[in-house]
């Protein structure tokens, strides 16, 4: 996964500084009901959000799930597909036509637990190209919880840089204190 | 301006031997990368596993599992509750050929007000595939991780298997 190895994941060595640290957002006590990253610098390839966060949805409800856009833009122009196991079976699935991409998983109310989500996203400047993510994310929770794999895409035309990330709960109002979301840039 | 992304640590194994092991973990980091390619000494496959802890690893029942497996004909899904470790990978498995790789990411792993989870992504291109999340049912900090094929140390990592722990600091 881009970032996650120093050799570079599109094959290229990537040196100290060519992975930087955008901005960083740690919620604070009374929660918030959204997270944005909005001037985000063109001088990158990519981007990395990097997510350890809850929501205020009913404990043992096996977490809650973040609505992603890009862009300010909530027009139905994304699309996701999702691979997920709970412990019990598998689940894929795919949305098209949709006002945002989903990203699995974070906790619920189930105190100290958090779920986890790693995004890349590719070629977030090219305007060439729809926007493209990948997700790794997951829950656990002593006998519950979700891990899924999933990918996204933005295809508003005319196609555009993404300068802005916002990020809202699902099914809780609010991602509650202590919800970490951290923004890295790497470079080509 | 500091390096974001840094190596902390490479542990490449001279001969067998059960445990890697990473200690004095500083905490100035956000997010802790192990990036493992591991071989087992013997023939067979078995599954890594992973303690953690502060000053001394844990080896209560504090841990647990969940994860998502392909094999190349089937997927699934199963669970762990209860453990002494997390499972670090089901079908992408250690064996004695040098196929496994694995990444494992503990985010948030110094704070101390959050229980601790570690995502993982294990492959093993003759078995099969994982995406796990694992959970340490602790607030403390993580300052040491284990990395071992037999919590009984028994069954033994093979020369040339390698880890390699990096942090990741958010601004």
């Amino acid at each position: 996964m881009i970032g996650n190895i120093l050799g570079g994941a599109m094959g290229k060595l990537v040196v100290a500084g060519d992975f930087d640290s955008i901005a960083t957002t740690t919620v604070g006590a009374g929660g918030t009901g959204t997270v944005t990253f909005s001037g985000i610098s063109s001088v990158y390839q990519h981007l990395q959000l990097r997510i350890m966060a809850k929501t205020n949805r009913t404990a043992g409800s096996q977490g809650d799930v973040i609505n992603m856009t890009f862009n300010s833009d909530t027009a139905s122009n994304y699309s996701y597909h999702q691979l997920q196991g709970d412990g019990a079976g598998t689940g894929a699935s795919g949305s098209a036509t949709q006002t945002k991409i989903q990203l699995e998983r974070t906790g619920d109310a189930t105190a100290d637990r958090f779920g986890v989500i790693i995004v890349d996203i590719l070629d977030y400047k090219d305007t060439n190209k729809a926007k493209t993510t990948r997700q790794l994310g997951g829950f656990d929770n002593n006998g519950g919880g979700q891990i899924a794999l999933m990918s996204g895409r933005w295809g508003k035309t005319p196609l555009e840089a993404i300068s802005s990330i916002t990020l809202t709960p699902v099914v809780g109002t609010l991602f509650t204190v202590n919800s970490h979301f951290a923004l890295y840039g790497i470079k080509g | 301006m500091p390096a974001t992304y840094e190596n902390i640590a490479t542990t490449t194994l001279g001969s067998s031997q059960a445990n890697i092991d990473f200690t004095n973990i500083p905490g100035t980091f956000t997010d802790l990368v192990v990036i493992a390619t591991l071989k087992r000494a013997a023939a067979g496959a078995l599954d890594a596993n992973i303690r953690v802890g502060n000053n001394s690893f844990d080896t209560g029942s504090n841990y647990s599992t969940t994860l998502l497996y392909g094999t190349g004909s089937a997927a699934g899904s199963t669970r762990f509750a209860n453990q002494t470790s997390i499972l670090a990978d089901y079908y992408g498995s250690v064996n004695d050929t040098n196929e496994h790789i694995a990444i494992y990411q503990f985010m948030n792993y110094s704070n101390t007000t959050t229980n601790k989870t570690v995502i993982i992504r294990a492959n093993r291109a003759s078995s099969g595939v994982d995406a796990i999340v694992g959970l340490w049912r602790s607030t403390s900090a993580i300052n040491q991780i284990r990395i071992t094929l037999d919590l009984g140390g028994a069954q033994l990592m093979a020369s040339g298997s390698t880890i390699t722990l990096y942090g990741i600091k958010a601004a």
